[in-house]
């Protein structure tokens, strides 16, 4: 029997050279004489080790990595086929305390298994979900979706099963059920790895959402930056309809559910709902105004629930094993696993799926082992390009909806980015407004000319000119664009702007508070009594 | 010929300029007449939804797209060095094709390859932990393929 060799096809593992690794496997293998099945599986989310090769063993799954096509000789070279000894070996995938760590529901089956196998996804437990829902009144799926407290991972953590119940409530001749996957945040990639390693679990969530509302149709609205992410869901989708698992009628239940991918255009702001679906309708992808809700009008003016990938995939896993599973784990009100992304400046970055309460510091440091570049780490983004900057002295936060709220920070969709010592705030602040400028679809004053003006004042700030007045007029302009605009983007660039200001004063040429205290203190104790 | 495809999708324009920009390189706006017509729209609608999108360009793009990642986990990696490299290398500016035609030089604002920073995508390639030397290979392999 043929051994079987797991090279990743993860686009971060084809970033660093996976598929020459592949090709360099199968070539070595034929030169050799030795059998084997190459599997192109997902990521199991550890980058800093990709391309990581895996071969199946009696004992397990064993791991080596970083591969680059020059090492597969000396891999074979070493017997790597019964798990043989090699500066790269990892040993046991399983037993990497970084992986062992980790809560994985959401995330069980990427890197484990063949993404476009429907035979293995059904192996490890796929569709256990869906044929429980097909068990259940479309009300008691809503309610199951509710009682586990899943809130929305996209970064509003609005609660998904009141989303639902919403939608379900309407009575309409056409509903809908769209997958955001437009996954814009800098930092972020888990809905990225989903698609690309697990794509079946977000099919069956949404199948699972669909027969649950009533919603018959449902579209994957995915950047246009992630083609290998297409391929596979359109692979894996054609498979579920040869299969019964998407159509006309699902698994001879009599329930339809059709589901199509739409490329969206490289626009930041679709990632917001209303502009999503706009973008989705063939227009410009510009805010709608809100009410009516998407839940009551959404696309193509019917009754729509609006949910992120990760929601999405999280539910077959609550219906497979019940709400009282999933509420189980996390803190306070938020409940559940959140796929946390490491990136940025920082040693072992990939991602870590939790519960929610782990704080911070265990983020950066147990998992993240520190910055890249062995620097002090001096600041933290959380939540993408909208989210707040942390200092040092706020790492203790346990990484929770409510405990961020009250720092006037957001978790959003579990990106953090990590930068060192050598980071000048001033001109991440600067960032802020321009990427604002540069991605604001141009409905709210605000947001569309606040942004560039935010930009020019920024700019003097940081060639030295009046630092103090200026600052009062960017915080003055941080609360006209907080107050008067429609969506996120306008509404929350304020929030690494002003985070920056209030964390790091120094590199905006303002003293630090106290500072002035501290210093005076400081030649007090010099002793000049010579 | 793509029209025809998606005439009678629902929001059928946006996999129909995808289409011919995958087809042919970008969307010639003569086209906008045609797409107006057959969709129902009017051509400052067409106009519209082109320039609104980052991804669609009106014009010829060069052999090669080479895209530099500017968002913030990049950037806390030194993706400046690559932007000014790239710049100076290529004899461009963002939005630019080198005069051979080769490279067009473009942003974009993250790959979601954050834990493996700097990213760049040539064509449809991302690349993770680049440097300036691995630009230039890259830049190397773009002339070689011609």
């Amino acid at each position: 029997m043929s051994i079987r060799v797991y090279v990743p096809r993860d686009s971060s593992a084809l970033s660093m050279g996976a598929d020459e690794v592949a090709t360099r496997v199968i070539v070595e293998a034929a030169r050799r004489a030795i059998s084997v099945d190459v599997i192109r599986n997902g990521s199991r989310g550890m980058f800093w080790l990709e391309p990581m090769v895996e071969v199946a063993t009696d004992k397990g799954r064993v791991a080596y990595g970083p591969v680059t096509p020059a090492d597969v000789a000396s891999l074979f070279d070493s017997d790597f086929l019964h798990g043989g000894q090699h500066p790269l070996l990892h040993g046991l995938t399983d037993e990497i305390s970084w992986l062992k760590k980790q809560e994985r529901l959401t995330f069980a089956r990427v890197g484990m298994t063949d993404p476009v196998s429907l035979d293995d996804y059904v192996a490890h437990d796929g569709y256990r979900g869906l044929h429980r829902a097909l068990s259940l009144a479309p009300a008691a799926i809503v309610q199951e979706v509710t009682e586990s407290g899943l809130r929305g991972r996209g970064g509003a953590a609005f609660p998904t099963g009141i989303k639902w119940k919403t939608v379900f409530d309407c009575a309409a001749d056409q509903k809908y059920i769209v997958c955001n996957a437009d996954e814009g945040d800098s930092g972020t990639y888990s809905d990225r790895m989903i698609m690309e390693g697990d794509p079946f679990v977000l099919i069956e969530g949404m199948t699972i959402a669909g027969i649950a509302v009533g919603a018959t149709r449902g579209y994957i609205y995915l950047r246009s930056e992630y083609p290998d992410a297409l391929a596979i869901l359109n692979e894996a989708i054609a498979k579920a309809y040869a299969q019964q698992y998407l159509g006309d009628n699902i698994l001879g239940s009599g329930h339809c559910f059709h589901l199509e991918v739409r490329r969206a255009a490289g626009a930041y702001i679709c990632g917001e709902e209303t502009s999503l679906l706009e973008s989705l309708e063939g227009k410009r992808g510009q805010v709608r105004f809100k009410p009516p809700l998407p839940a009551i009008e959404g696309l193509f003016g019917k009754p729509t629930v609006v949910n992120n990938v990760v929601s999405l995939a999280t539910v077959p896993i609550i219906l497979d094993k019940g709400a009282e599973f999933y509420k189980n784990f996390g803190m306070g009100r938020s409940r559940g696993t959140l796929p946390f992304q490491l990136a940025g400046n920082i040693k072992y970055g990939g991602l870590v799926e939790k519960a929610f309460g782990l704080t911070l510091r265990e983020l950066l440091y147990d998992f993240g082992g520190g910055s890249a570049s062995g620097r002090p780490i001096k600041a933290v983004q959380v939540g993408g390009p909208l989210g707040a900057y942390l200092p040092e002295s706020q790492f203790d936060t346990p990484l929770d909806y409510e405990k961020f709220s009250e720092l006037w920070a957001v978790l959003g969709h579990g990106g953090v980015v990590a930068f060192d010592d050598t980071v000048d705030m001033a001109k991440m602040a600067r960032y802020a407004f321009e990427f604002c400028a540069i991605e604001s679809c141009g409905k709210c004053t605000p947001c569309r000319i606040g942004s560039t003006r935010g930009v020019e004042v920024m700019e003097k700030i940081m060639s030295g000119k009046d630092c103090e007045k200026n600052i009062t007029l960017v915080r003055d302009l941080s609360d006209t664009l907080l107050n008067g605009s429609l969506c996120a983007l306008g509404g929350m660039t304020p929030y690494p702007v002003l985070s920056a200001i209030n964390h790091f004063p120094e590199d905006f040429g303002l003293r630090r508070k106290g500072a002035m205290q501290e210093e005076q203190a400081e030649l007090e104790k010099v002793d000049i009594s010579y | 010929m793509h029209i025809a495809v998606h005439q009678a999708t629902p929001g059928g324009l946006l996999p129909l300029l995808h289409a011919i920009q995958d087809d042919i390189g970008y969307i010639p706006e003569e086209s906008y007449a045609y797409i107006s017509k057959s969709l129902n729209l009017s051509v400052a609608e067409v106009h519209g939804v082109v320039s609104f999108y980052h991804h669609f360009r009106t014009q010829p793009p060069g052999k090669h797209i080479l895209h530099i990642c500017r968002a913030e986990s990049c950037q806390a990696m030194g993706s400046e060095h690559l932007e000014i490299h790239a710049k100076s290398k290529l004899g461009v500016d963002y939005h630019e094709t080198t005069r051979s035609g080769n490279i067009t030089l473009e942003p974009i604002y993250c790959l979601g390859n954050c834990a493996l920073s700097p990213a760049v995508m040539l064509d449809e390639k991302v690349y993770g932990r680049v440097n300036r030397t691995r630009l230039d290979e890259l830049f190397a392999a773009s002339e070689a393929a011609e």
